[in-house]
């Protein structure tokens, strides 16, 4: 993993921003999609995509990569924008999301936009699909990872429980998931659906290493990552503890807002504005 | 007797005394087979090994074998991950389980990702006998051909699904394939054809097509040396590919019988037949029967019992014929 200094947090702060930027516009112009997820999410993917992957935009299919996972495909506007500010494609083609002939399908397609790993949406799965991915590298000797992204409500579908036994039971220690603890889902909140503390117990039982972050704070995130890497003979589980439309106040820890765009181009001008005032109110410690 | 010479069945073909083996013993055989010359395949499981006769792979390679215990669905997507990493995995399981408990994620993880998995059916069809209905699977070509991207074969005997096995490891696309739990007769050779997407004609004749896959293939042999026997005469088509299938030998066959009957282990919705039906209807409509499970569930009894009492036995398909060649114009 490349050093971690001030200089490279700013980065880090200003791509995420610029992140959160094509998300609001990208549901814009999609008009359908979801908003407290991928918001959420961006400092991980902005963390993952410029500090902790080994990838290569210009090659996706470089063989030696390290393979992510998005599980929760729903939340794939994140990926999409954060994979054009990698230069994967151009941020422009981002305004083609969920429109007809667009690589950027309403939930991601493997086999339309190169530096995919898998098509995603229906949930429960993706976490199998990398304890696979890990099995084949370890028969192979390879050294690169596996991450896999999971939704916190998906935890409530068994195949993953599946997964995490496998994963125990082999010991994969080239694989690490992270789950996005923003504790909504689309019918309300996580502990009303189906209650899923206690998640760090929970995996523990199942033979996983786990690791709490703040999902909003860059150190802690690639100090997470970092030491996931070290853990030795047990797969990884970073929980995320993440707010759901995260840098829009109006819409933080709103769980009505997992699965709706902004309504029109006004609201969309005024989470533009809570974005851009949000210097300052989530500041890291060594600005 | 009209048999197909090109065919290559064994000369015995109706000896009281010919060899009987279980389909399943071919998948057994050709994937251990392939374990030899295919470093890049490897097989799973879900606590099936013996039945499935994943076991000889599992002894011969074990560091190539993943048991993932009784989770189909896992079974399905971690074999999805392992082809994305460059594997060609063998799945195998009761093929009530997988595909039909992870049918979803077949779709999703296998073939809308085009990822070369082969799903090996054990124990298909009303033939499993004595463990009912909860274990007999007669659904399961219908849900796994409507899948874009996704292959689907049944074989007619031992050797023959061994040749399917073995064939399917380097087409890059996702398979399913089925197979028997019982013994049922080796009627062909190793110099017997299969080749994916082709049908092969094993009796000849011109009054009535009938149109056969897995182990019933025998049973519309035996049906159709009967009704030669009666003055009827009856081509026979083993139809193992299920998709691709092979549209020119099924429409000309059609167009040379001029009436068709299909037989399939299966409920006759959406299966082999509906295929066949769905390409006369555009092509060449004449007639047709349908041998196999009609809109019922299995039931507990011996295999031959179930097949006879499902109406799939010798009996059934030479009604089946009669009726369709009342029918032809």
């Amino acid at each position: 993993m490349q050093h971690l200094d001030d200089e490279k947090i700013k980065f880090l702060e200003s791509t995420a921003q610029q992140i959160r930027e094509d998300i609001i516009a990208m549901l814009l112009a999609a008009g359908s999609g979801h908003t407290a997820g991928p918001l959420g999410m961006v400092d991980v993917f902005t963390a993952l995509y410029f500090h902790i992957l080994r990838h290569d935009s210009a090659n996706p299919q470089w063989e030696d990569r390290d393979r992510l996972i998005l599980s929760n495909g729903h939340i794939c506007p994140v990926l999409y924008a954060t994979m054009a500010r990698a230069g994967y494609f151009a941020p422009d083609e981002l305004k083609t999301l969920r429109k007809f002939g667009s690589r950027l399908q309403g939930h991601p397609h493997r086999m339309m936009l190169a530096g995919l790993e898998t098509s995603s949406g229906p949930l429960g799965c993706g976490t199998s699909q990398a304890v696979g991915m890990a099995i084949a590298a370890r028969m192979d000797k390879k050294k690169w990872q596996v991450y896999a992204l999971l939704g916190d409500g998906e935890l409530d579908a068994g195949n993953n429980w599946e997964a995490f036994m496998l994963a125990g039971k082999l010991k994969l220690d080239n694989l690490t998931i992270l789950i996005d603890r923003n504790n909504i889902q689309i019918d309300g909140m996580t502990e009303d659906i189906m209650p899923m503390e206690p998640i760090r117990a929970k995996f523990e039982a199942f033979n996983w290493h786990v690791i709490d972050i703040n999902g909003h704070d860059f150190y802690d995130i690639i100090n997470g990552f970092a030491m996931a890497k070290g853990i030795y003979e047990k797969p990884v589980c970073i929980i995320s503890h993440n707010i759901p439309g995260k840098g829009i106040e109006s819409i933080e820890f709103d769980f009505a807002w997992h699965g709706m765009p902004p309504k029109d181009a006004a609201q969309a001008d005024d989470f533009l504005n809570q974005l851009r005032t949000l210097k300052g109110k989530i500041k890291s410690e060594h600005e | 007797m009209p048999v197909n010479p090109n065919a290559k069945l064994v000369e015995n073909l109706f000896a009281p005394d010919i060899k009987q083996e279980p389909t399943r013993a071919g998948y057994g055989e050709g994937l251990k087979r392939l374990g030899e010359t295919h470093p890049n395949v490897v097989a799973l499981c879900a606590d099936l090994t013996g039945s499935t006769m994943t076991k000889k792979f599992a002894d011969a390679y074990p560091n190539r074998f993943i048991q993932v215990g009784v989770a189909e669905q896992n079974l399905v997507t971690v074999a999805s991950g392992m082809a994305a990493a460059g594997k060609i995995p063998y799945i195998a399981s009761y093929t009530m389980f997988c595909p039909g408990r992870a049918w979803e994620q077949v779709r999703t993880t296998i073939c809308y990702n085009d990822q070369p998995v082969k799903i090996a059916g054990a124990h298909a069809g009303v033939s499993v006998g004595p463990d009912g209905a909860t274990h007999q699977a007669i659904e399961d070509m219908a849900i796994m051909r409507v899948i874009p991207n996704m292959q689907v074969f049944a074989a007619c005997d031992a050797i023959e699904n061994r040749k399917v096995t073995m064939a399917i490891a380097d087409t890059g696309k996702p398979a399913f394939f089925r197979f028997q739990r019982e013994k049922t007769p080796v009627f062909t050779t190793e110099e017997t054809p299969f080749e994916i997407g082709k049908a092969q004609v094993y009796w000849e004749g011109d009054g009535v097509a009938i149109v056969a896959c897995g182990p019933l293939v025998y049973n519309a042999l035996l049906a159709a040396r009967d009704l030669e026997a009666e003055g009827i005469s009856c081509m026979v088509i083993n139809n193992a590919s299920i998709k691709p299938m092979d549209e020119d030998v099924v429409i000309a066959a059609a167009k040379k019988c001029g009436a068709v009957v299909t037989v399939e282990e299966h409920q006759v919705m959406g299966g082999m037949g509906s295929r066949v039906a769905e390409i006369l209807a555009q092509q060449c409509p004449v007639p047709m029967e349908f041998v196999g499970v009609h809109d019922r569930f299995g039931e507990s009894g011996e295999p031959n019992q179930l097949i006879e009492h499902f109406g799939m036995g010798v009996g059934s398909i030479k009604e089946a014929v009669k009726s369709v060649l009342a029918r032809k114009k």
